[in-house]
């Protein structure tokens, strides 16, 4: 029973989202909606679950005296921060997003600094990757190697400057050299994945309901 | 102002086809030049008023009227409106709305769902007679977790492992699942600790579940520890952040980056790099696929991880739909091959003047890419 509900749960689903994909007449069209709008819903509860983890594992840490467990301290106060000024801003202009609203203000001067600096880090682990990706060790990573120069000056004014016809020759690499696998490798998952989802609304993979 | 009446400029309406009903499409040809904008209006039947519907884009020059009310007729009149001049064109019959039993639009995509899932069919009862008949090749990802969990226990250091940060319903999400139980046996069975975090609750859910499973099959329920497997952030760079941040603190000697990724990857995978762990990547993002063969010692590209879950279990009904999925594949690598050779003969032809095949090759697209419009 524990395993046949969930399945038939899954089937269920499957099968009216596939059949409402398909045919647009009522009931189907609107099926598909109401079964989204019930994921929505169940998936704002879920993010109940996530806030209790959180707290519990970051009391725990603080408890025990955890290495690292002052980091847990700054999450308690960005936690309560968005919690009080969230709920403070939603009850004044039903939107916490608003701009002029306390929430909006720690969201865009707190955190969309703090993820522009992680994003701006990816330059930096970049270069690093690549210097180690380009390294001629054997004649497949020597052509990437050449590849890679070639792309890379051809895709600045520097490259045109010394040859007009090298960003030519770096699209060309792009576009077919490139594009050839990368559809190959794109054909592959998405045939790879409608296999998965038919697996799962069949009920054949099951690991999910372990 | 002018108000003319001039045939060149016309509209036209009909029932949007393919739909729920509820939208009747008016198209409108020969736009005067320099309008600067074109007004709907329309008429219930029984009413004697016109009233406005919206404006025609310039550019497609169609409306889509979705606030119709299927089974009621309309009349439409348009008002084209130039700098100093206005014309008016006007549907001489009612149109009404309705709504279809089926998409035409996707007939090719049932038609592949229909051929996909009879070879699928047809191999999983084939796998059922005969199981050792299938042969799946060696995927060097699925056999280093071994060696990446072992080499972790010997360091006596732990395994983390990223399910990604799409939510339970993308398949690279689930396909990590299916790889998390065969890492999660072979940590129960080591006696290794395993840190999962997560981006979505219900993967955290999911994962708690398949690791207590893994360990009790392992037989050794008392030693999974649900607190290891927690909810960070489901705020992209916060959760890249925080798993960089465990990385340095933990140190684990094993890293497991499952799932689909966005730009994050590369910052995960690097940081994994620089303090020594072995790290198995396994994506179905393909932009993400570099950034993972560059910095990790192994990657599951694509397809291979969702192949995972037959590889590990060698269940037959697994292994037959792998089978389908690989003729479907071939199938469609030969078509493909047809298709550029008759494009090309057909393009040639047309230069010499028989315009016939390009014809027919254009047909074919377009009966394949309805379902893309």
């Amino acid at each position: 029973m524990k395993k046949q509900v969930p399945l038939l749960i899954t089937f269920l689903t499957g099968f009216i989202v596939i059949v409402s994909f398909f045919v647009p007449h009522r009931p189907f069209g609107i099926l598909e909606t109401q079964v989204l709008t019930w994921y929505a819903i169940i998936f704002g509860f879920t993010m109940l679950i996530g806030v209790d983890s959180l707290i519990r594992l970051h009391v725990r840490k603080t408890q025990r005296r955890k290495k690292g467990w002052w980091y847990s301290i700054v999450f308690f106060a960005g936690f309560l921060y968005c919690f009080v000024t969230g709920v403070i801003s939603l009850i004044r202009t039903s939107n916490p997003f608003s701009p002029g609203t306390v929430f909006f203000y720690g969201y865009r001067t707190i955190l969309i600094p703090l993820q522009s600096t992680m994003f701006a880090l990816l330059a930096f682990f970049i270069a690093s990757a690549s210097y180690r990706a380009f390294r001629a060790r054997n004649i497949d990573a020597t052509f990437l190697l050449i590849a890679a120069v070639i792309v890379m000056i051809g895709r600045v004014p520097a490259g045109y400057k010394l040859w007009p016809r090298l960003p030519e020759v770096a699209n060309w690499i792009l576009n077919v050299l490139q594009m050839g696998p990368m559809r190959g490798v794109m054909i592959g998952i998405a045939l790879g994945a409608v296999a998965m989802s038919l697996r799962l609304i069949l009920g054949i993979e099951r690991t999910y309901l372990t | 102002m002018f108000f003319l009446l001039i045939f060149s400029f016309s509209i036209s309406a009909k029932d949007t086809p393919n739909d729920a009903g509820g939208s009747i499409t008016v198209s409108t040809y020969n736009i005067p030049h320099y309008t600067e904008r074109i007004e709907l209006y329309r008429k219930v039947k029984g009413d004697t008023l016109y009233k406005e519907a919206g404006l025609i884009s310039l550019y497609k020059g169609e409306f889509d009227d979705t606030l119709a009310v299927a089974g009621e007729s309309y009349l439409y009149r348009a008002r084209a409106i130039t700098k100093d001049t206005v014309y008016i064109a006007m549907t001489e019959e009612f149109v009404s709305s309705s709504p279809q039993w089926f998409n035409k639009s996707r007939t090719a995509v049932l038609l592949f769902i229909v051929i996909f899932g009879s070879f699928v069919f047809v191999f999983i009862q084939l796998a059922k007679k005969n199981p050792e008949g299938l042969f799946i090749r060696r995927l060097p990802a699925i056999d280093a977790i071994d060696e990446a969990v072992g080499r972790s226990t010997e360091m006596g250091k732990p395994v983390l492992f990223i399910p990604g940060i799409e939510y339970i319903t993308d398949a690279g999400t689930l396909a990590s699942i299916t790889i998390l139980q065969r890492v999660g046996k072979k940590v129960a069975e080591y006696g290794t600790r395993i840190i999962h975090a997560n981006f979505d609750p219900v993967v955290m859910t999911a994962a708690q579940e398949t690791l207590k499973t893994a360990y009790a099959e392992a037989g050794r329920p008392d030693a999974f520890n649900k607190d290891d497997v927690f909810y960070l952030t489901s705020e992209q760079f916060g959760f890249a952040a925080g798993v960089d941040g465990i990385m340095e603190r933990e140190r684990p000697g094993a890293i497991f980056l499952q799932g689909y990724f966005y730009a994050e990857s590369l910052i995960l995978a690097e940081t994994g790099y620089s303090i020594g762990a072995i790290q198995i990547a396994g994506t179905n993002a393909t932009t993400q696929l570099p950034f993972f063969v560059a910095a990790c010692d192994y990657v599951l590209m694509g397809e291979e991880m969702f192949a995972a879950s037959a590889y590990i279990s060698r269940e037959p009904r697994l292994l037959g739909s792998i089978k389908g999925s690989d003729l479907t594949k071939s199938i469609l690598l030969g078509l493909i091959g047809i298709g550029v050779t008759f494009g090309t003969v057909a393009s040639l032809l047309k230069q010499a003047g028989n315009p016939a095949y390009m014809e027919i090759f254009n047909k074919v697209l377009d009966f394949l890419a309805m379902g893309a419009r």
